[in-house]
């Protein structure tokens, strides 16, 4: 088997890291075409991306802040393909989550620290688990498909976290169409005395560790846990799954809790690290939908997905810098848009092979996936 | 048999050479085939031999890499079906092409329909299908609508579909894998009408007994390669099987006499509606005991696909009961009839057997990953899994060799079904319940299928098997129970039945009839 001879079709349906790759250079190689479209010098506009990235611990940390709730929602993303289900309403369970715990630091802003925090954390989970499981509720008492009710669930917690910002009890005492500053105990930032000796940025905070902790909970649990077993086998097989005697609608149910936890978390790290407080949106955040190009830049690999967390945040981030130099900073999504596309056409790759070999009695075998 | 009708100095097809190359797989190495006027010519070769690939490139559907087609002494080059058709080649796939709502007429003139004017001169259309269809002996209902009509009906349109194109050749795609005995016997016979008429007709088959009875010439393709083209009364049927496999192949499965022991599975006055919610199991009853085989013989849709379904827990029942082990397990969950004592292997390997993108050792735990040695406190025990795994590869002779953790998906039909058995037989539970467990499967795998359900027998387990060929349920049954319209009607001694009486039974007739 092995002295057969790779073929390009082979060698990009096989190796996603390889894949994966190639697509962001040619992410690039596609906003460096736009770029001289509008004549604009692609050194000015890519140097600027990497002086800003690589400005130092400045520049690294800041990649890093901005990275977190991404790879947390991403995860969650993630979690979600594995285990067969689409969770567009990531959206929805983040924007919860970070109102949950945002409306907790504000009625308790006097507890301590180690009591506050993590009842923060638990509020988000718990409200963007509800989020999925209203979802999941939904499809297996009736049959309602999930990403119509997720998009829809995606919007009534738009409005609801507006309806809430508003309550006089959360509303900022100023001129601000925001929630009032969480309190200080509800903080993950770094000490500014540590932020400063080190020369950080002064967003710096504890999420990515977070962040390490969920990515390693979550590959634990697909990889090596029964509940990851059984919500795979529903995933892929869902009719030999319950022949097997696994209940699919509760898999359903568990997915989905899961995947609306970490959304969740990933709102209040972000608003904890960050935000500090939540706007009255005028449109949807993105933070859930940017999950999903995560997830599926990380291939659904909970290690993937930290990776390319990191590397969604550090462009969003010096993205945001590329007016200072004339460039309009939609080169950015310009690139991501490309990247996904790219990545998404690996399907057709392995489709494409699939389809070349399916006379074959036995076909080779896939990436591995431990 | 039928050579009277072959003239051997008219050759209609040849196929010199062909070589058929997918990526870096050779689907066909270098195939011979020549097929003479009025013969009726087998491809014989195990699944995934190149037969269908080889027909494909006849009609058009794929270009073969190399090789050539000669069609009454002219090369021509097939690009498409159109061109099969117009060489005068005709096509009865395995899964019918039919419009199910159109009638018979519609079906067989659709695309090629008279008309008159503006409008589609139905008159002429019936009128000429009625002729072509009395020409060749083939009966049908012109005006029946195809979802009114039975299989072998659908069948017969599809023939007369060829013939009213033109065929002079027609291929036939494993025609007989969902006829009953009756209609094949009709089916044979409506070959040799045809062959009788000048017509020349390949067959595509694993079925030998069939390729005895009808066949003229056989041509073997092994592995995409070219092995012989035999003369069919030249050989026994053992003779074709290991030309096929290529290697010796016994049909008697051994089944020691032995007493059943209690009753294990008692069915009681089952009712049930399938998915329509029309009532398709009126009160069934069913026992099987420890250390017998139960086949269970029907025609398709009399209710033994919902029957399994309600024992395995996949349906509710209306009313009845389904004790197993002393336990009543119907409408409760496939784990609590698990836990009770059933065991199955499922009609359909893919979509209920196997979590195809699960690797091999995942698929062996796929009931039992909470329990025993393969996982503590929720975590996992994949060096457990492992072992088992490697001991249940090689305890099924699953190959290919060492595939402990390739995707079920990528191994081939038998290999899978040899996973989904070791994991149910090493499940050891007092009931196993087999659904045509060997559909699609060539000799070789067929042989290790019986010889594991067997063993279950003997080793004192309850089988119930039920199966659509009636050879598997009579070598391996030792009780046979015919299901009819939602009941059992007759349960006889399996070393009592032959193939009539059991066909009559089926259709609903009796057994002294």
């Amino acid at each position: 088997m092995n002295k057969e001879k790779k073929t390009l079709i082979d060698f990009f349906a096989n190796n996603k890291f390889i894949h994966t790759l190639l697509s962001i250079v040619i992410g690039f190689v596609v906003g460096a075409i736009f770029l001289s479209i509008m004549h604009i010098s692609v050194g000015t506009a890519y140097g600027k991306l990497l002086s800003t990235v690589f400005n130092g611990t400045k520049g690294l940390s800041y990649c890093v802040a901005y990275a977190t709730p991404y790879i947390v929602v991403g995860l969650s993303v993630a979690f979600s393909f594995k285990t067969g289900v689409f969770n567009i309403g990531a959206e929805g369970q983040y924007v919860m989550g970070s109102m949950a715990a945002c409306v907790t630091a504000i009625l308790l802003p006097n507890l301590p620290k180690p009591v506050l925090i993590p009842l923060c954390f638990i509020a988000s989970m718990l409200v963007g688990a509800i989020w999925g499981m209203v979802v999941a509720f939904l499809k297996t008492k009736w049959g309602i498909n999930e990403v119509l009710s997720m998009i829809m669930f995606n919007w009534i917690a738009f409005y609801l976290s507006n309806f809430i910002a508003n309550i006089p009890a959360i509303h900022n005492d100023g001129t601000a169409e925001a929630t009032k500053y969480i309190s200080d105990n509800a903080k993950i930032g770094l000490s500014a005395d540590f932020i400063k000796a080190h020369d950080l940025c002064n967003v710096t905070n504890w999420g990515i560790l977070v962040a390490i902790v969920l990515t390693i909970i979550v590959w634990f649990i697909i990889e090596k846990t029964t509940l990851g077993y059984q919500l795979k086998a529903v995933g892929f097989n869902k009719n030999a799954a319950e022949y097997g005697g696994i209940s699919a609608n509760k898999s359903i149910f568990t997915a989905l809790a899961i995947s609306g936890m970490l959304s969740g978390l990933g709102g209040a790290l972000q608003l904890m690290g960050m935000g500090n407080r939540i706007s009255v949106f005028s449109g949807q955040e993105g933070y859930g939908f940017a999950g999903i190009v995560v997830a599926l830049i990380g291939c659904s690999n909970p290690f993937g997905v930290f990776a390319a967390g990191l590397f969604y945040g550090s462009l969003r981030y010096s993205g945001g810098k590329l007016n200072l130099v004339g460039v309009p900073t939609q080169v950015v999504d310009i690139i991501i848009g490309t990247v996904v596309f790219f990545i998404a056409i690996s399907t057709i790759f392995s489709y494409v092979k699939y389809l070349k070999k399916k006379p074959k009695e036995v076909k080779k075998v896939e990436g591995k996936e431990e | 048999m039928a050579r009277e009708n072959v003239d051997l100095n008219t050759v209609v097809i040849e196929m010199r050479n062909i070589v058929k190359r997918f990526g870096n797989f050779t689907a066909n190495d270098g195939i011979m085939l020549k097929v003479h006027k009025g013969e009726i010519h087998a491809i014989l070769g195990e699944n995934g031999a190149g037969k269908s690939t080889l027909m494909n490139q006849l009609y058009g559907l794929l270009k073969p890499t190399s090789g050539d087609i000669i069609v009454n002494g002219k090369k021509v080059d097939m690009n498409n079906p159109k061109d099969a058709i117009n060489a005068g080649i005709g096509m009865v796939h395995q899964h019918f092409m039919l419009v199910q709502p159109f009638s018979v007429t519609e079906n067989i003139v659709l695309g090629m329909e008279p008309v008159k004017g503006m409008t589609v001169d139905m008159k002429t259309a019936r009128q000429n299908v009625v002729d072509i269809s009395e020409k060749y002996g083939l009966a049908i209902d012109p005006d029946a609508k195809i979802e009114d009509i039975s299989v072998g009906m659908q069948q017969r349109v599809e023939i007369l579909k060829a013939l009213y194109r033109g065929a002079d050749v027609l291929i036939l795609d494993e025609p007989t894998s969902s006829l009953t005995p009756a209609e094949i016997t009709e089916l044979i016979q409506i070959m040799h009408n045809l062959t009788k008429d000048g017509k020349s007709i390949i067959l595509i088959t694993h079925k030998l007994k069939e390729i005895k009875e009808s066949a003229d010439f056989c041509t073997i393709i092994r592995r995409g390669k070219y092995i012989q083209t035999v003369d069919v009364d030249e050989c026994s049927e053992d003779d074709l099987a290991s030309m096929m496999v290529g290697r010796k192949v016994t049909f008697k499965v051994d089944k020691p006499k032995q007493k059943a022991g209690e009753v294990i599975l008692d069915v009681k006055d089952l009712h049930g509606v399938d998915y329509r919610g029309v009532e398709i199991l009126k009160g069934l009853d069913l026992q099987v005991r420890a250390g017998e085989i139960v086949g269970v013989a029907g025609i398709d849709g009399n209710g033994q696909t919902e029957m399994v379904e309600i024992i395995t827990g996949l349906r509710k029942a209306t009313k009845g009961e389904v004790i197993v082990n002393g336990v009543n397990v119907m409408n409760k969950s496939p784990r609590f009839g698990f836990e009770n004592g059933v065991s199955s292997i499922p009609a359909d390997r893919q979509k209920h057997g196997l979590v195809l993108d699960f690797s091999v050792e995942d698929n062996l735990i796929l009931q039992n990953f909470k329990e025993g040695e393969f996982s503590k406190n929720g975590i996992l025990n994949r060096k457990a899994i492992k072992d088992f795994a490697t001991k249940s590869i090689e305890k099924y002779d699953i190959r290919p060799e060492n595939c402990e953790e390739r995707p079920a998906g990528t191994l081939s039909g038998g290999n899978q079904q040899k996973v989904i058995i070791a994991r149910e037989v090493q499940n050891d539970k007092d009931l196993l319940i087999a659904v045509n467990p060997t559909r699609g499967l060539d000799v070789g795998a067929i042989e290790y299928v019986h010889k594991y359900i067997v063993e279950q027998r003997n080793k004192g387990k309850a089988v119930l098997l039920v199966s659509f060929e009636l050879d598997e349920i009579m070598s391996l049954s030792d009780d046979i129970a015919v299901i009819f319209d939602g009941k059992i009607v007759d349960r006889l001694p399996g070393n009592e039945a032959d193939e009539n009486t059991l066909g009559l039974m089926m259709a609903g007739g009796k057994k002294d009839e």
